[in-house]
């Protein structure tokens, strides 16, 4: 039995059992997501050339290295929660909807791990 | 699949309604941009992958038609970030009267349309300096 009332059980939780935690990380990672992102494309146009010396050069660098780590994860973690709630939305019928949303999940973890060590192996790969 | 009315019915809205065209074009441009990573991590791995590799994305990443994708990706950009803000301004309890929410949904329109003209104009620049 537990001892906490029913009011202090369901505090915080609404139909979907989870509470405001969807919705407050989507906050949260697109407060975040306003400057990471006004970065990248602001250092993306004042890069000298697109060519491979100088993008590596420029992911070499370790603050470059770092907020683009960060840019990666937060990115893709809104994207997920994004992604998640249009498929909630538009795919109907329980078993295409696990089905899609597993695909979702499978695919941002890969975006993720893949943005990390392609940034990490350049900046490892270029340490004095 | 429920044979009851299942939200969001996206047949039975009037489409010229500004709120939900600047909802569902927000949607839209996020869906696009979730895309876009999908092509940033591509060439993050090419780089990673050194010279040979990225030449090769290069080629790819250079075709005109890839061209075309990136000016989707600065629009879908420029509209998710404005349309962004007005939301977190929402979630504050601001704006959200209709006079209020007809003007901000113009407000984005207006400086989502000057973001992507910065960044055409940014972008043409960083190419000329490269060229």
């Amino acid at each position: 039995m537990s001892l906490r009332s029913p009011l202090g059980r369901v505090l915080g939780l609404g139909a979907a059992k989870d509470g405001v935690q969807h919705w407050w990380m989507q906050r949260l990672t697109s407060v975040a997501l306003v400057p990471l992102s006004i970065w990248f494309v602001v250092s993306l146009l004042a890069l000298p050339a697109l060519d491979h010396p100088a993008v590596v050069a420029w992911m070499s660098h370790s603050w470059t290295a770092l907020l683009l780590v960060i840019f990666v994860l937060t990115a893709t973690w809104h994207s997920q929660l994004g992604v998640r709630v249009v498929v909630e939305d538009y795919v109907h019928g329980a078993g295409s909807k696990t089905v899609t949303l597993v695909i979702v999940t499978f695919t941002h973890v890969l975006i993720a791990a893949a943005g990390v060590f392609a940034v990490l192996r350049v900046a490892f790969g270029r340490a004095p | 699949m429920p044979t009851r009315p299942v939200s969001p019915h996206l047949s039975v809205y009037k489409m010229s309604r500004y709120t939900l065209a600047t909802s569902i074009f927000n949607r839209f441009t996020g869906v696009g941009l979730s895309l876009g990573l999908l092509l940033l991590v591509y060439w993050l791995m090419a780089v990673a992958d050194g010279a040979h590799a990225h030449a090769r994305a290069a080629r790819l990443l250079s075709h005109p038609l890839a061209k075309l994708l990136y000016a989707a990706l600065i629009i879908a950009f420029c509209y998710h970030l404005v349309a962004g803000i007005r939301h977190l301004v929402w979630d504050t309890g601001r704006g959200l009267e209709r006079a209020q929410s007809r003007r901000s949904a113009w407000l984005v329109v207006a400086v989502s349309l000057a973001l992507i003209l910065l960044i055409v104009y940014g972008a043409w620049f960083a190419g000329a300096r490269a060229s």
